[in-house]
């Protein structure tokens, strides 16, 4: 199991160097003159092609990608914003923990919620909880969840004054944030766990089980739902993916200091080295999830720990189709 | 002989489907939209960049149904034509993906060993950014636009798709008929259009159909943070983007966009979901 982890591990460093090569590729790409932007459309054309030279972009395109590859890989020097002039180490380390911990709350409240509703649907499959709960994943689902973060300002901090509308301090700037990212997970969630419930619920296991007199809350949380949640596992993951996506525009929404706001207003303001590193580290931060995602298949299922842990045999991909 | 069968299975599906209620439900809905939406020039009551100075911000009245914004332009109108982009962005996005993806995924599942492992793997650094992430970074690069936007979007439902496509391959692989169809020397590129496509993508098809809400929720929001799509094109998400300011005097010029999102996104997923059970004979229950 440790060997696993390691491996994958491992596997992480030409996924996240991968990652750097594609989005600084891409943003060479970028229209637009980054000296012309931090200099603003006066600045005469000696001091553009000063700042040019200064910020490297002068050199061929191998160069520019050795040298930022060297600089953030090999010295761990991550550089300075172009625009603000602040360090991106810096900002990082107030942002990131902000960002995730967000994701993390949103991840555990679907969990918490969207599970049960799910159980609860199967085991009333087809009478009127099923029906309901069904309804209320439907419409969870489909509202877009920069949509409802409006909606949610609209009632509570428009018109009943209870919760802030914006900025950052305690507990209450967080509850509509959360509320507005957590429906999508929570609605996919008590989808999955529903029809992988009704696809174990009729097996003979739970026949025996029921059979030989098992309470009927064991019979579903020990032998029902922990055979059906590696599918759950699946949706967690994706739904963790789209989660992270969903917060950047939800701290835009909220002006969540956060990686989000941090990387769109780079984004619009050509800061090429802020959006790489952003990137980077939001591509670490997902690809650490994906790891734990696959850590839990094997605690759920000893059929998949024993071949993590098998030496000759090769892991098979497990297949996320998100 | 073949197109009977096809034209069989397609009836087969459509049948089942219509036993569903929910599914039709949803078709029915997203006709209507759809209707809605070309004849927008018919239906609208306003052209949908006409001004009205005299009625600016006002709430919905008989005159403008949803509405009017801070330039006086009817909500009611600019919904029907938003509708235009956001449903067709989302279409063309799919279609794309999905078309990138089947033919990575097809060549991948077909090939199978060094070739498939590239070129997982180089699907696995695409899927390692958040979608929306790479959308941005995506948008930015190619700039505003509807078509540009449909571009940035496209990239992401490409991994998923084939990753679908290459999983359907490989069971499909081994069947008798593939081996048929190399003994008697068809052409690799014969047997993977022919035979082995038909065969594996109906999984593509549920995908696609899910994929175009989320594509269309995914065009929206970058419209909404300004990427994508710009005012005054009447897209949804832009819409949504330059009302955010008025949240607290008219909450109309916030609502009406969204919920036209969100009834799409429903008629979308209902459809999804009976197109999917009729497709997969397991879940018949």
């Amino acid at each position: 199991m440790g060997k696993y982890v390691v491996k994958r591990l491992l596997w992480m460093i030409p996924i996240v160097l991968g990652v750097a090569v594609l989005v600084f590729t891409l943003m060479t790409f970028c229209p637009g003159d980054p000296a012309e932007i931090i200099l603003g459309s006066t600045a005469t054309e000696e001091s553009l092609a000063l700042k040019r030279a200064e910020l490297g972009l002068d050199d061929p395109y191998l160069v520019r990608l050795g040298n930022f590859l060297s600089d953030t890989f090999l010295h761990f020097n991550l550089g300075d914003s172009w625009m603000s002039g602040v360090s991106i180490a810096e900002s990082i380390k107030e942002y990131l923990p902000r960002t995730l911990i967000l994701s993390i709350i949103m991840i555990s409240i679907s969990a918490v919620v969207g599970i049960p509703l799910g159980v609860i649907a199967a085991v009333k499959q087809n009478r009127w909880q099923d029906n309901l709960c069904m309804v209320v994943a439907l419409v969870g689902i489909s509202i877009p969840s920069f949509w409802l973060a409006l909606l949610l300002v609209i009632l509570f901090s428009v018109k009943l004054n209870w919760l802030p509308a914006m900025g950052i301090g305690g507990f209450k700037y967080y509850i509509l944030p959360a509320l507005a990212g957590c429906t999508g997970g929570i609605a996919a969630l008590a989808r999955q766990t529903r029809s992988s419930m009704l696809d174990v619920i009729r097996s003979d296991y739970i026949i025996t089980a029921r059979a030989k007199g098992v309470p009927e809350g064991q019979v579903i949380v020990k032998h029902a739902l922990k055979n059906g949640l590696i599918p759950i596992i699946t949706v967690l993951g994706t739904q963790f993916g789209r989660l992270l996506g969903g917060t950047m525009i939800l701290e835009t929404i909220f002006v969540i200091p956060g990686m989000g706001q941090f990387i769109i207003t780079a984004v619009n303001g050509r800061d090429y080295q802020v959006v790489q590193i952003g990137s980077i580290f939001l591509a670490i931060a997902f690809s650490f999830c994906m790891l734990v995602v696959d850590l839990l298949y094997a605690m759920v299922d000893p059929r998949i720990k024993a071949k993590y842990s098998g030496k000759s045999q090769k892991r098979k991909k497990v297949q996320a189709n998100g | 002989m073949d197109k009977v069968k096809k034209q069989s299975e397609f009836v087969r599906v459509m049948k089942q489907m219509s036993k569903n209620k929910l599914a039709m439900f949803g078709l029915i809905i997203l006709l209507a939209e759809l209707v809605l939406v070309l004849l927008a020039p018919v239906i609208a009551p306003y052209e949908y960049s006409y001004m009205d100075a005299m009625a600016m911000q006002q709430g919905p009245s008989a005159a403008h149904w949803f509405g009017t914004d801070e330039l006086g332009r009817d909500i009611f109108s600019r919904v029907l034509y938003g509708g235009r982009y956001s449903i067709t962005m989302g279409l063309f996005a799919v279609l794309i993906s999905q078309t990138m993806g089947i033919a990575l995924g097809a060549v991948a599942g077909y090939f199978g060993g060094q070739v498939d492992n590239v070129m997982m793997r180089a699907l696995d650094i695409v899927q390692s950014l958040p979608a929306m992430l790479l959308s941005i970074v995506l948008s930015t690069v190619l700039g505003p636009g509807y078509m540009n936007t449909i571009l940035a979007l496209s990239v992401n439902g490409m991994p998923g798709a084939a990753r679908m496509l290459r999983a359907q391959m490989m069971k499909v692989r081994d069947c008798e008929y593939i081996e048929a169809a190399q003994s008697i020397n068809c052409s690799k590129f014969r047997i993977i259009v022919n035979h082995m496509i038909p065969n594996s993508f109906s999984p593509n098809i549920v995908q696609a159909t899910m994929g175009v809400a989320h594509m269309i929720t995914m065009a929206a929001s970058l419209s909404f943070i300004g990427l994508g799509v710009q005012p005054p094109t009447p897209e949804w998400g832009a819409m949504l983007s330059g009302s955010r300011q008025f949240i607290r005097q008219c909450p109309h010029m916030v609502i009406f966009p969204g919920l036209a999102i969100a009834i799409t996104i429903l008629a979308l997923n209902l459809m999804g979901d009976g197109l999917r059970d009729a497709l997969d004979p397991k879940l018949k229950r």
